[in-house]
């Protein structure tokens, strides 16, 4: 799906008139659904308004093989590409991307200087974080008899019978499957670290393995709720929250268990017009900016200065943002990080094992 | 004989002579008028297929951004303890790699021999400028398992430009450091059932295997079900007068010009739990609302969307080949006294063999290959091993492996073309 952001002829006219040189075009890449448009409406069109470029925005379904594609064949065609920490680091291990300097990022309204108004651990040296989303699992409350409240609750089909929807990929399920078991969130990645923890994850997944859909892009779980496909399914939260805030679905999050996670820019290196995607860098994360991505979506702000700034739903003023947040506290009583160097070390291996118990 | 035609003189040349000119003018005509195609076949299609082939085998990661490493590797007996020479070669390669951002790459491919390497060669990386000598004790003391020979067999495997890997990995062996090879690890092996009913027994077969005997046997029934539907339609076809046959043409054809993707999720609209035939079974009673069949998400599901798509590929050739054949056959079978069924097995139907090859072998070739309907509606137990390889280039980045894959596909595909050769021979088939 493409989306080109038309520039306001209002800001060409005024670029023109200041002589400033041709416009760029620059291709941004993110996740598609709701979420590229939460960064359509709060990023892309104001920048391209105040600069007189334009966005086009492609999607994707994550992974950097296409960012590799293109860097090893030297024809990078992506300006900026919105990745899951992991892959940020994979990516700049191996060389596939450019460097962003954090200190070149604007500072926040309150004047704080960049590098410590991001929230720790949410820049890199070739990745410059935006938002927090959350793994999380929602149902459907018009068809599930009482209230699921905890992990152990997805995985337990005798109290709430019904088919379930799980991502087909053992990132966030090995984590949900092990809090589920009993495992404390801050000691999930030690026991998933040896083969005994894998198997025990493995074992509660089977537990439910025949009621499982399995989903793979993140717009389909609100919809195989919708259909009435599963009555319950791990999804992103941002995905359920637009499905009730825009649709009015009966959908509800329960945030137990939740495996939180960052999105991040980052640039393939060469990229085509990097210039007018560092601007681009610079003018989306800047304080304003990250808050009014927030009333689009419910993924929290990574800068500090902005977390006070966020309101309510676009057009809906008194559905308040923050307590849908990951990072409410509210919702943090049992949440996970997603380890990054985790899943960077073992993820081969696991996928392969996983792979290989989805066959049997 | 020969003597004599070749000593027919005319006008100074031989007459073989002046008919080999003749026919090299022809040839080079003809040669001509495909050079286009043999050019556009061998850059866009031969030439990728090898270089990817290629892939397979080899892997210079390793042995050129770790050079000093691998040349201590290569004279390592993998069974004494590793020494204090390479290990300075290791803690030189680090740096060079860190400086260069190449050592992402060798983590990963280290990380493919031995899961959970990965960040022990990004985080001694980071600290390898500030070792000095003894670089053993130093390197060690950065991550502890630098001490674990694994690490070094590990390493040993990956410095291999030219390797059999991949190919083993393919087909569920991993090869060890000094060459020989193992079966992939019990926890991504599974048991599972082959053949029907009392002639079934278990086996312990690894993912791939398993993939790869799933492919063949969705191929097999899917080729099967479209012969089944197929040939009933391709004979009202061939036999009904031409302005009817012509309108039920269209409706072979007008799915046939339907985008795959549209047709795909079709059937998930059709089929799924909530969908319209579902809906109709719990309408007329046939299930009740919490019985609602799976009919998709599975290999169900495959089997019935493949079919499906892969129909017209069975109809066309057979309907070209059953009108060809005079009608007047028949008839003269019956009116010699054979029955309708005898008239139709003992006359017609040996008629149409050619068609029903071109047909099936069209259709098998076509499904062992498939990916996208298995990806969308096949659910755990209806993936290919097209899904896997589409999973290592897209997902896990390992492009070698996946070649791999491609690469034992491609040879089953041949196998199975040639052994198709000798049972019912390729002349005997019937493209229209």
């Amino acid at each position: 799906m493409k989306l080109v952001t038309k520039l306001a002829p209002a800001a060409l006219a005024v670029s023109m008139t200041l002589g400033v040189a041709s416009a760029a075009e620059i291709t941004v890449v993110s996740w598609g659904g709701a979420y590229t448009k939460s960064q359509v409406e709060a990023y892309h069109k104001p920048w391209a308004a105040a600069t007189g470029n334009t966005v086009v925005s492609e999607d994707y379904n994550g992974g950097l093989s296409e960012v590799k594609a293109q860097v090893e064949a030297g024809n990078v065609k992506w300006d900026l590409v919105d990745v899951e920490l992991s892959d940020a680091v994979r990516g700049c291990d191996e060389g596939l991307l450019e460097t962003l300097d954090i200190n070149e990022m604007p500072a926040g309204d309150d004047g704080t200087a960049a590098a410590d108004d991001f929230l720790p651990g949410t820049y890199t040296d070739c990745a410059i974080g935006t938002i927090v989303w959350s793994t999380i699992y929602a149902y459907d409350s018009s068809k599930v008899e009482g209230t699921p409240s905890s992990i152990a609750d997805f995985f337990d089909t005798e109290k709430f019978p019904g088919k379930r929807g799980i991502r087909k990929n053992p990132k966030a399920n090995m984590e949900m499957a092990l809090m589920a078991d009993g495992v404390p969130a801050d000691e999930v990645y030690s026991v998933l670290a040896t083969a005994e923890g894998v198997e025990r994850a493995l074992a509660k997944m089977d537990s439910i393995k025949d009621q499982v859909v399995w989903w793979e892009a993140g717009a389909q779980p609100p919809q195989l709720l919708a259909d009435g496909e599963v009555v319950m399914t791990t999804a992103y939260n941002g995905r359920i929250f637009n499905a009730v805030a825009s649709e009015d679905k009966p959908f509800e999050i329960v945030w137990d268990g939740q495996v939180w996670d960052l999105d991040l820019w980052v640039m393939p290196k060469g990229a085509p017009n990097k210039e007018a995607a560092m601007d681009f860098v610079k003018f989306s994360t800047d304080t304003k900016r990250l808050a009014a991505q927030a009333s689009w979506i419910s993924y929290g702000p990574v800068r500090k200065s902005s977390s006070s700034l966020v309101g309510s739903f676009h057009d809906k003023p008194d559905l308040k943002m923050d307590v849908h947040m990951p990072t409410a506290p509210s919702n943090m009583k049992n949440a996970l990080q997603n380890d990054f160097e985790f899943w960077a070390d073992n993820q081969d291996q696991l996928n392969e094992q996983f792979n290989a118990w989805l066959a049997k | 004989m020969t003597t004599a035609e070749t000593n027919i003189e005319y006008e100074g040349e031989s007459l073989k002579k002046r008919l080999d000119k003749a026919m090299f003018a022809s040839r080079r005509r003809a040669f001509l008028l495909v050079l286009p195609l043999l050019l556009f076949v061998l850059v866009t299609f031969v030439a990728p297929v090898l270089y990817f082939l290629f892939q397979g085998f080899y892997d210079p990661t390793f042995s050129r951004i770790m050079p000093q490493t691998s040349a201590q590797l290569a004279e390592w007996d993998t069974v004494s303890e590793p020494d204090e020479a390479m290990y300075a070669a290791l803690v030189a390669d680090l740096v060079d790699a860190r400086k260069a951002k190449t050592i992402g790459k060798v983590a990963t491919r280290v990380n493919r021999e031995k899961a959970g390497t990965r960040s022990v060669f990004t985080s001694s990386a980071r600290k390898a400028a500030k070792l000095e000598a003894p670089f053993k004790e130093a390197l060690i003391d950065v991550k502890k398992e630098w001490a674990d020979p694994a690490i070094w067999e590990a390493m040993k495997t990956a410095s291999n430009t030219w390797t059999l890997g991949y190919y083993a990995n393919a087909l569920d062996y991993r090869q060890n450091a000094d060459g020989s090879y193992r079966r992939q690890d019990a926890s991504r092996r599974v048991d599972t059932e082959v053949g029907f009913g009392d002639w079934s027994f278990t086996v312990n077969l690894g993912i791939h295997q398993l993939l790869f005997l799933r492919t063949l046997q969705i191929s097999l029934m899917v080729t099967v079900f479209c012969l089944l539907l197929g040939y009933p339609i391709a004979y009202l076809l061939a036999t009904l007068p031409l302005r009817t046959s012509n309108l039920l043409m269209i409706l072979v054809l007008l799915p046939f010009w339907t985008s795959i993707l549209v047709r795909t999720t079709s059937w998930i609209a059709m089929l799924q739990s909530q969908g319209v035939v579902n809906d109709l079974l719990v309408f007329f009673g046939v299930t009740n609302d919490d019985g609602r069949f799976s009919l998709i998400y599975n290999k169900l599901g495959t089997l019935i969307a493949m079919t499906h798509i892969l129909l017209p590929f069975m109809v066309l050739p057979l309907f070209s080949v059953m009108k060809g054949i005079p009608p007047s056959y028949v008839r003269a079978a019956k009116s010699l006294g054979a029955t309708n069924w005898t008239a139709f097995w003992r006359v017609y139907a040996p008629q149409t063999i050619p068609g029903i090859g071109a047909g099936a072998i069209l259709v098998f070739i076509v499904a062992i290959g498939y990916y996208i309907t298995p990806a969308l509606v096949g659910g755990q137990d209806g993936q290919m091993i097209s899904n896997f390889i589409d999973f290592h280039m897209r997902k896990s980045l390992n492009w070698n492996l996946a070649a791999g894959l491609g690469g034992v596909l491609l040879v089953i595909v041949m196998f199975l073309y040639w052994l198709y050769d000798r049972i019912v021979g390729i002349d005997n088939m019937k493209m229209g």
